[in-house]
């Protein structure tokens, strides 16, 4: 009887497979999206296309249409390739530093600088609503009255539009002497701190009735009873807010940025942009705030898995 | 000598449905070193009366004392280790930190600490795991270290309402077994709540068979098995009658009435 042998499947073939499990299906969505964009990018460009011919007489063909809407000025809507190749020039090919009138100093060609402008303050921004939304979050799970009475500011707090708020606020900061980093970061504060203080006072209820039971029976008191039960409990919420709070913070400064005239910034970038029909220039501060946003939630997910497996929460 | 002693005891919760008379007028001591089972359908207060010897719950009548003093008092003089239905280990805490919780709280030094756990986790036999956290252990070997935490403070009297209720028949009965070990070695006054005839006959020197609405004590059977048991006793004519015993309790009680 003829017994087939069966070899074991080579390592480096799973792993591969497994990559491109894992790479493909990114890789469809993408190449769908830019598909998709590169069809949108013709059928909304392709009219100053058609405009300029008319008016210089001339007859194009329809790759030369076709070739021209993907490569203009000020498109309506610049191809994939225009954002990518603006992002790489005001990125790796400007210097971060540049001089100018013998002095050495930030250069805002750089889109870099820009994105350290925006991500200073928002970072701030979010540790400030961090820390004022725990403390808030503590405050209320502890003391009926302010259970009562804060949480209904906070929400409404969120209800006002954030683009009314902004430039009353750095109006306000202004006249009393403060400028740049604070004010942008108080705004960015303002929208990331109520997301920790629902998480956090979700995390900080958590504990089952058996668990303050058991400390109960202990006679623990109610900072032990917090620093043993309460916050260990709210650490995993605490992380699902800060990943909100972040990205919240971010936006939170590019508005912060645009109604005020700031010349510095992502926000900036944009506002700018928009003035001078720099579609391009827009567009390519759209995917750097993406990419900034991406890269802090990232970070913020690094952080609580490296949390959790301490904690031994993360299984 | 008496360690519980609970006179006419009252308890009626407030509920949203109106009073609820979880205890009604129920008498009962404790000597030191008995090992008490309460048993009886759910509702019949046998829980609620666990909670009130631990101050959990305040009686609205009569009196209960613990060691002599009121049970609050008692809570503070760490009269008692209390085990719940499930083990409660709180997840981010390994076995042995586990363990340290209740001795952090009354303030042991660090060295004592570490010499109490490494005795109960012998005493539990869980040398080896205290490194381990929670979810890395069984549900039977994480209810043995939720008794190791309730034993870790020395405490004279160990308050279990139902431990082993949620854990197989297989578990359940190598537990029933441990747990009669350790309380010949560690002479506690043991009060022990169940759902199951079997494990109250098999465990204990005193039944308590309680019934619903309101509840209330309505028998009190003292065992006359030996002390030293091993798991095929349970296989006795003294055994089947003390069982019999306690199931003509339910049914007096109206506890099968639904």
């Amino acid at each position: 009887m003829a017994v087939t042998e069966q070899h074991p499947p080579c390592a480096l073939c799973v792993a591969t497979q497994k990559v491109l499990a894992a790479v493909l299906p990114v890789l469809a969505v993408v190449g769908v999206i830019v598909a998709i964009w590169y069809a949108a990018a013709l059928g909304m460009n392709r009219g100053w296309t058609l405009d300029v011919a008319e008016r210089q007489g001339v007859e194009l063909t329809r790759g030369e249409i076709w070739r021209d809407a993907m490569v203009q000025e000020r498109p309506r809507l610049p191809a994939p390739h225009q954002v990518a190749q603006e992002l790489w020039t005001t990125t790796y090919g400007e210097d971060f530093f540049r001089e100018r009138r013998g002095e050495m100093r930030a250069n805002p060609r750089s889109l870099f600088f820009h994105a350290y402008q925006t991500l200073a303050p928002t970072i701030l921004g979010f540790v400030i609503g961090t820390l004022a939304g725990m403390i808030l979050a503590v405050a209320i799970v502890h003391n009926r009255a302010m259970d009562m009475s804060v949480m209904p500011w906070a929400i409404a707090s969120q209800t006002i539009p954030i683009l009314a708020i902004a430039p009353i606020v750095i109006v306000v900061l202004n006249a009393i002497g403060l400028v740049g980093l604070v004010p942008k970061s108080l705004i960015s504060a303002y929208l990331s701190f109520f997301p920790v203080v629902v998480g956090m006072v979700k995390g900080l209820r958590a504990p089952a009735v058996m668990d303050m039971d058991l400390l109960r029976t202990y006679s623990a008191s109610r900072i032990e009873t917090f620093w043993k039960l309460r916050l260990p409990a709210s650490v995993p919420f605490l992380f699902t807010s800060l990943k909100v709070a972040i990205a919240a913070a971010l936006v939170g400064t590019i508005v912060a940025e645009m109604p005020t005239g700031a010349r510095f910034g992502l926000g900036a970038r944009l506002l700018t942009g928009s003035y001078y029909g720099q579609t391009i220039q827009i567009w390519s501060a759209l995917f750097m705030a993406a990419i900034c946003a991406a890269m802090l939630v990232g970070l913020i997910g690094f952080i609580e898995r490296m949390t959790l497996r301490r904690m031994g929460l993360d299984r | 000598m008496t360690v519980i002693s609970a006179k006419s005891l009252d308890l009626t919760f407030q509920t949203n449905d109106g009073p609820v008379q979880a205890l009604s007028d129920v008498s009962l001591d404790i000597n030191k070193g008995e090992f008490v089972s309460f048993i009886g359908p759910s509702g019949c207060g046998k829980t609620t009366f666990l909670r009130v010897i631990a101050a959990l719950e305040q009686p609205t009548g009569g009196s209960v004392t613990v060691n002599g003093m009121t049970p609050d008092e008692a809570r503070r003089a760490r009269a008692y280790g209390y085990v719940f239905q499930a083990a409660g280990l709180y997840p981010w805490r390994t076995i042995e930190k586990n363990i340290k919780l209740p001795l952090e709280i009354m303030g042991f030094s660090r060295a004592e600490q570490q010499e109490r756990v490494n005795n109960v986790l012998q005493l539990v036999d869980l040398e080896g795991f205290g490194k381990k956290f929670p979810w890395q252990l069984s549900g039977g070997m994480q209810q043995r270290a939720s008794i190791a935490r309730a034993l870790a403070f020395d405490a004279d009297i160990l308050l279990m309402d139902e431990p082993f209720g949620a854990l197989d028949e297989i578990v359940r009965d190598k537990l029933n077994e441990e747990l009669l070990k350790l309380w010949a070695r560690t002479d506690k006054t043991i009060c022990f709540v169940t759902h199951s005839i079997p494990e109250a006959v098999y465990l204990s020197t005193k039944i308590v068979v309680m019934s619903p609405r309101p509840g209330r004590i309505s028998d009190v059977i003292e065992s006359n098995l030996p002390r030293d048991r091993p798991l095929d006793i349970r296989d006795t004519p003294e055994f089947l009658a003390l069982a019999h015993r306690v199931r003509e309790g339910l049914r007096e009680g109206h506890a099968y009435d639904e």
